[in-house]
C-alpha cells in the first residue's frame, strides 16, 4: 500500500465553489482522474474497455503515487462491480469506471447497488452497444441505466466531468441520499478530447467518507450483529415479502426526491437555461448540448432566437424545471447521440399536459455519428 | 467489534425477543466455544426453514459454532438454500447476488484492512456448489489468485437445491437430474484441486459425519487466510429433498461417499501455511 500524499481536507463547497482554480488544456480521462486525485478515495477498482481505459490508467498511477489507498485490476466488469459493493458496505469511499458493453455485462451488479444503499462514484464513458462490435460513441446505455436506482448526472464537456465527479461523492454520502452516483460523459468526444478545465489546488482534498452518519449500519463488526428477520421475506410469507420489497423501492425511489436539493447544491441546478425568453427550444444532454450551443449561436447570426435547455441530471429527473422552462414553448427539439430516443421520451413524458409545444421526434444521430449544427438547425426549423 | 457493545439497553430488557436475550446472555461472543460445547451456549442461527435432514443445514450449524472469533467475522453468502438460512443467523452477513461472492468478499476485506489495520476482521465466504463451481466460478479463482485473505467454503448438495434440483457441475457424473435428463455427461469438477493450483494455502474437503474433523477444516482455513493467504473448504452436505432418500439417511449417505471413495476426504496445507498452524496448535488453542 502506498503511503498517502499530503493534502488539506476541505469542505465540498471549499473545493467546488470557493477555492481558487487554474487552466489546464486536458482530455476528459485526465478532468476525471484529476476529480479523483482530490477526492480523497480509497479504492479504485478498474477493469479495461475502450473508451474507458485511460482513466482508470490514470487512477491507478494515483495509486502509485499514494492519493488512493487500494487499487488492482478485477476478473471482469461484474467482479469490479460486485468488489467495490463490498469496499463500499465496509464504509470506504470507492469507485470504479465502464463503457457500454462493460456497462452492461455488469449491469445486475449496478442495478443491485440503490437496494444495498451503497454509496459509491461510477463514471461512465458511453460507447455504442454490440453488436456488431463498434467501439464508438453512442449513448444507449445510458437508457439502462435510466430504470437502475442510480442516481445520474450527464456531463457536456471536460469541465462537467470533473466537477460531477467530485460532486458526485458529495451527493452520494448524505444521509438522506445513501445511494450510488453514476457520472455519465460520452466516449471520445469527452474522453479523448482536449479542452480548458479549470481546477482548484491538487492539494486540497474532500473530507473522508463519514460512513456513521449514513443511512444503513456499515458491515464492518462495529456494532453488534443482529438477525436480519425471524422469517425471512424471501422464504415463506410472500405477503410480508411483497410488502418489503415494495417498500423498499419506494425509500429508494424516496431517496431520489430527496437528492434534488443536494445535486442541484453541488451541480449548481439540476437544468442550465439559455435564452429562457425564446419560443423555440433545444432539450439536450451530454455532447449534444455542446453542439447545441454552437447551432444556437449560428441561428443568432441567422437572426433566429433559440433557446437552450441543458439537462445535467437524468436522475433524478429536472420534472418541475423542464416544465417552468417549457411553459411558452411553441417548438421543441431532443438532438441526442442514441437511437431510441431516451430523452425526448422522459422530455415528453415530463411536459405531457404541461406544455403546447410540439415535440419533434429528434434529431438523433447513433453508431458514432457526429451530430452536426446544420442537422440541428434544419429540424429547429423544419417546420417554417 | 468490542464485546462490550454487545448488551442489551436495561430499559428494553423486557420487551427484547427470548432468544436475543440468550444470544447476550449466553451466546458464543467472545467464549471461545467449539463444536463440543454444542448444547451448553445458544447457537448462532435460530430456527432456520431448511428442509428435514437437510445436510446443509448441519454443516451450517457446525460452522458456526466452529468461529475462532463470531464477534468479529462478516459472512459473504450468495443466491442458494444456505441464503435462507442467513438471514436468521445472528452474524453480520451480506447477500448480494448470486455467484458474486468472492468478488464481494474481495472487496470487504480488502476495505476492513483499510480501517482497521490492526486488527483480525475475519471473511468468510459460505455458498453452494452452483455458486462456488458454476457462476462464480471466475471470480472465486480470480479471489484466490490475486492473494485475497478469505476462506472460501462450499456447501456441495451436488445440485441446484433451491431451484428444485437441476445438474451442477458438481453433481456426479451419470447423475439424473432436471436439465440432465439422460444423466450428467461430465465428472464433477475438480475445485479443491483448482484451490490449491490457483494460491490457496489451504484446501480440505470434509462431511458433516465427523463434527470435529469439519470444525477442525473449518478453524485451519480461517485462520490460515488472516495471515497466511486464500483457503478452501468442501463440505459435503447431501440433500434428501432432490435425491429422495429419507431425511433420516443423511449422514449415512456422507458416509457411505466416504467409504467407497467417491467423495474423498482430503487435506492440502502449503508449508508456510502448515508452520504457521503448527506454531498456533502447538498451543492446543484451537483443535
Amino acid at each position: 500500500m502506498a503511503n498517502t500524499v499530503n493534502q488539506r481536507v476541505v469542505t465540498p463547497e471549499h473545493l467546488l465553489f470557493e477555492a481558487p482554480r487554474t487552466k489546464a488544456f486536458i482530455t476528459g480521462s485526465e478532468a476525471a482522474s484529476e476529480a479523483v486525485r482530490r477526492a480523497n478515495v480509497d479504492i479504485a477498482i478498474a477493469y479495461p474497455i475502450t473508451p474507458q481505459s485511460e482513466t482508470m490508467e490514470r487512477i491507478g498511477n494515483l495509486f502509485a503515487e499514494g492519493y488512493i489507498r487500494d487499487y488492482y485490476r478485477a476478473e471482469d466488469e461484474v467482479g469490479a462491480f460486485s468488489a467495490i459493493s463490498g469496499a463500499s458496505r465496509t464504509g470506504v469511499r470507492c469507485m470504479t469506471a465502464s463503457s457500454g458493453p462493460g456497462l452492461m455485462r455488469g449491469l445486475e451488479t449496478i442495478a443491485s447497488w440503490p437496494g444495498h444503499r451503497l454509496p459509491l462514484v461510477f463514471l461512465i464513458m458511453c460507447r455504442v452497444i454490440n453488436a456488431p462490435l463498434s467501439i464508438q460513441p453512442d449513448n444507449l446505455e445510458l437508457d439502462y441505466m435510466l430504470t437502475s436506482g442510480n442516481i445520474l448526472l450527464h456531463g457536456e464537456n471536460q469541465q462537467d466531468f470533473f466537477d460531477y465527479t467530485l460532486a458526485g461523492f458529495a451527493i452520494s454520502e448524505k444521509c438522506e441520499v445513501t445511494l450510488p452516483v453514476a457520472v455519465a460523459v460520452d466516449g471520445f468526444f469527452v474522453t479523448h478530447a482536449r479542452a480548458w478545465v479549470e481546477m482548484p489546488s491538487a492539494e486540497l482534498k474532500l473530507p473522508p467518507r463519514d460512513c456513521y452518519s449514513e443511512a444503513v449500519p456499515m458491515i464492518d463488526n462495529e456494532n453488534p450483529p443482529v438477525r436480519i428477520a425471524r422469517d425471512a421475506p424471501i422464504q415463506k410469507s410472500n405477503f410480508i415479502s411483497y410488502q418489503m420489497h415494495a417498500a423498499w423501492q419506494q425509500e429508494i425511489h424516496a431517496a431520489h426526491e430527496r437528492s434534488r436539493k443536494w445535486v442541484s447544491r453541488y451541480i449548481n441546478g439540476l437544468v442550465e437555461v439559455v435564452n429562457p425568453e425564446a419560443e423555440t427550444l433545444i432539450v439536450a444532454s451530454g455532447s449534444a448540448v455542446s453542439q447545441s450551443r454552437e447551432a444556437l449561436r449560428q441561428a443568432e447570426e441567422m437572426g433566429k432566437k433559440v433557446g437552450l435547455i441543458k439537462v445535467k441530471s437524468l436522475r433524478p429527473f429536472p420534472t418541475a424545471e423542464l416544465r417552468a422552462a417549457c411553459r411558452h414553448a411553441k417548438r421543441i427539439i431532443v438532438p441526442e447521440f442514441n437511437c431510441p430516443g431516451w430523452l425526448n421520451r422522459e422530455v415528453r413524458a415530463t411536459l405531457y399536459g404541461h406544455s403546447e409545444a410540439k415535440i419533434a421526434d429528434g434529431p438523433r444521430v447513433y453508431g458514432g455519428i457526429t451530430m452536426p449544427t446544420e442537422l440541428i438547425l434544419e429540424w429547429l426549423f423544419k417546420s417554417e | 467489534m468490542s464485546k462490550a457493545m454487545f448488551k442489551m439497553t436495561t430499559a428494553f430488557a423486557d420487551v427484547m425477543p427470548a432468544e436475543y436475550v440468550e444470544l447476550v446472555q449466553s451466546g458464543p461472543f467472545g467464549q471461545g466455544y467449539g463444536v463440543a460445547d454444542l448444547g451448553s451456549f445458544k447457537e448462532l442461527i435460530e430456527e432456520h426453514p431448511l428442509c428435514a435432514g437437510c445436510g446443509l443445514a448441519l454443516a451450517v450449524r457446525l460452522i458456526m459454532a466452529s468461529l475462532p472469533t463470531p464477534e468479529d467475522t462478516v459472512v459473504v453468502g450468495s443466491t442458494g438454500c444456505s441464503s435462507l438460512a442467513f438471514p436468521q443467523i445472528a452474524l453480520q452477513n451480506i447477500h448480494s447476488l448470486f455467484g458474486n461472492q468472492n468478488a464481494v468478499a474481495s472487496g470487504l476485506k480488502r476495505a476492513l484492512k483499510l480501517r482497521f489495520p490492526d486488527k483480525h476482521k475475519d471473511v468468510l465466504v459460505v455458498a453452494g456448489d452452483g455458486a462456488t463451481a458454476d457462476i462464480g466460478l471466475d471470480m472465486v479463482m480470480h479471489s484466490w489468485s490475486r492473494g485475497e485473505k478469505l476462506a472460501t467454503i462450499m456447501l456441495d448438495n451436488e445440485a441446484y437445491a433451491n431451484t428444485g434440483g437441476q445438474e451442477s457441475g458438481m453433481s456426479p457424473e451419470g447423475c439424473v437430474l432436471y436439465m440432465a435428463p439422460t444423466g450428467k455427461k461430465f465428472k464433477k469438477i475438480a475445485l479443491p484441486e483448482i484451490a490449491r493450483e490457483s494460491g490457496c494455502a489451504y484446501v480440505a474437503s470434509v462431511t458433516p459425519v465427523q463434527p470435529r474433523k469439519l470444525e477442525k477444516a473449518v478453524r485451519r482455513a480461517i485462520l490460515v487466510a488472516r495471515e497466511v493467504g486464500p483457503t478452501y473448504v468442501q463440505i459435503f452436505v447431501p440433500c434428501p429433498t432432490n435425491f429422495k432418500f429419507k431425511p433420516q439417511e443423511t449422514l449415512a449417505k456422507a458416509k457411505q461417499r466416504e467409504k467407497d471413495q467417491t467423495y474423498p476426504l482430503r487435506e492440502f496445507i502449503t508449508p508456510e501455511a502448515q508452520a504457521y498452524l503448527a506454531a498456533l496448535e502447538g498451543g492446543g488453542k484451537h483443535d
